[in-house]
């Protein structure tokens, strides 16, 4: 019989909240509508969240604009602080630290070894006024290498692998089309070969055929590279194509998980149902 | 392999305020290396049971017993969702009448597919993948083609290929011959009596009663369970 496998991402009641509260929301989830308190304004972006991720996963997280599903993967990749919560990555320390608490030079290394973000908006993942290649380097820079050849050499295997012709290597990325900025943002998240890869809507504004270019790459690599992957999508097609579990989001709390087929079949949340009757 | 006990599931839906039931009462066993064949009318349940099986429906009460290889005797009810992403990886097919195609993926690369998630990397899930389409008289001028191009009949030779390729212990088969001609019906029967001389144990739903006449080593008709005479299949 087999033991069941660690899950590589661990988090644990994460909270991330804009605001400080008041007497008649704080610690009273009852008192709050959608995900805000009416009378102080806080918002409670995402409320008691935890959820797993193992080894070679690709598990997919849908839900409506404002749920909550970008502040959960922007505070995983410490782009934004979380309010409390815990989470542990089993390739840090065992997995026996909370790198919510961590220093701020210690999630940078995670951020930068550990992980690979991919946005929705190529604004925030690319550096529009350096060249394809560079966006690439110094993602490997900050990681530590200061080897010029190396990395020209791997930024040149990496744009290729997301089929960006090596003719372009030196091009700005605000030169490339969506799909490309995307398909570069995608090569400079592989550049220290993170175990896991955080996508966030990056398939979202694309155009069918460019789409159907990105989802074949995600794909690929997974396969070829067993990473782990955590994907945000609002499109239920991306994640019945790619997900194996589905996560659904609602006002910043997780209302339903399961196999995404399960959660696409036999939906057992109200807004679920109304999400997968709304499916074309 | 599996026993089935008191299985109930019915729908609710929550704009409706109302639940609309599929099956309930439902037991049975099935031994390993059995076929258990599911009859009834439209609408009696028959796929709810095979999709309860596979967790894609969540039932509201009962048992589904499976002696797995990885985890041991396991309620596929209540199984946590890893085991069960497990399992289906590697021991659970279930082949419908319907092909979800993935945008520009070949027909070859669906099957190599099903290989890689067990495991098997590219050089030698090839060749095996390869032979299932042989098998399943694809022509080979379709391998490196979209799905999305073929006539139903090929798209379901091409799924029941990606199942059955994996040689999984638990096979469920959702009508996968509804709109076969009797030719590619002739070779999903002689695929099913290879599976079973290899052990694997079926449930299948068949429209087509004659197809299940002498494959079968049970019979559920929906209400109860008859062993049928022939019981070498």
């Amino acid at each position: 019989m087999s033991e069941q496998q660690k899950p590589i991402l661990i988090l644990k009641d994460f909270n991330k909240t804009f605001g400080k509260g008041c007497a008649h929301c704080d610690g009273k989830p009852e008192n709050r509508r959608q995900g805000y308190c009416p009378k102080c304004r806080t918002v409670y972006a995402c409320q008691d969240i935890s959820l797993s991720l193992y080894q070679g996963e690709i598990v997919g997280i849908v839900g409506e604009s404002g749920s909550g599903k970008s502040t959960l993967m922007q505070a995983l990749y410490f782009d934004s602080e979380a309010t409390s919560g815990e989470y542990f990555l089993e390739a840090y320390h065992s997995g026996e630290e909370n790198l919510f608490l961590s220093s701020s030079q210690q999630q940078k290394w995670v951020r930068n070894m550990l992980l690979g973000m991919v946005y929705q908006n190529p604004m925030m993942g690319l550096k529009m006024n350096f060249s394809a290649q560079s966006n690439i380097a110094e993602k490997m820079i900050a990681a530590g290498n200061r080897q010029v050849h190396s990395m020209v050499e791997r930024g040149d295997t990496l744009l290729e692998q997301v089929h960006i012709p090596l003719i372009r290597r030196k091009d700005s990325p605000s030169h490339f089309s969506g799909g490309m900025q995307q398909r570069v943002q995608i090569a400079k998240a592989l550049a220290n070969e993170p175990p896991i890869l955080l996508l966030d809507e990056v398939t979202t504004g694309l155009d069918l055929s460019v789409q159907a270019d990105v989802l074949e790459l995600i794909q690929k690599i997974q396969r070829e590279r067993k990473n782990s992957i955590l994907l945000v999508s609002h499109d239920l097609s991306v994640v019945r194509m790619l997900a194996d579990r589905t996560i659904v989001m609602l006002n910043g709390r997780i209302i339903e998980e399961g196999l995404t087929d399960q959660v696409l079949e036999d939906p057992q949340h109200p807004y679920t149902q109304q999400l997968v009757y709304s499916l074309l | 392999m599996i026993r089935v006990e008191n299985l109930k599931k019915s729908f609710y839906i929550h704009h409706l305020q109302r639940s609309i039931p599929a099956i309930h009462s439902v037991s049975f066993e099935v031994k390993t290396g059995e076929f258990l064949g599911i009859v009834g009318r439209s609408g009696s349940g028959k796929s709810t049971i095979l999709k309860s099986i596979y967790r894609t429906y969540l039932p509201q009460s009962g048992h589904i017993w499976y002696d797995s290889a990885a985890f041991g005797r396991i309620d596929l009810i209540s199984a946590d969702i890893q085991k069960m992403v497990t399992l289906r990886k590697n021991e659970i097919g279930y082949v419908s009448q319907f092909l979800h195609i993935m945008p520009r993926r070949s027909a070859l690369e669906l099957v190599e597919k099903a290989l890689w998630e067990m495991g098997l990397d590219e050089e030698n899930a090839k060749p095996i993948a390869q032979d299932a389409l042989r098998f399943f008289d694809l022509p080979e001028e379709l391998w490196d083609n979209y799905p999305l191009t073929f006539s139903g009949g090929e798209k379901i030779r091409l799924n029941i290929a990606r199942a059955v390729v994996k040689q999984p212990r638990l096979l469920l088969l959702d009508e996968p011959t509804a709109s076969l001609d009797d030719a590619s019906k002739y070779k999903v029967r002689e695929a099913i009596e290879k599976l079973k001389q290899h052990g694997t144990t079926m449930i299948g739903i068949f429209h087509d009663l004659a197809f299940m006449e002498g494959l079968c080593d049970q019979v559920y008709t929906m209400e109860s369970i008859v062993e049928t005479a022939d019981t070498e299949g």
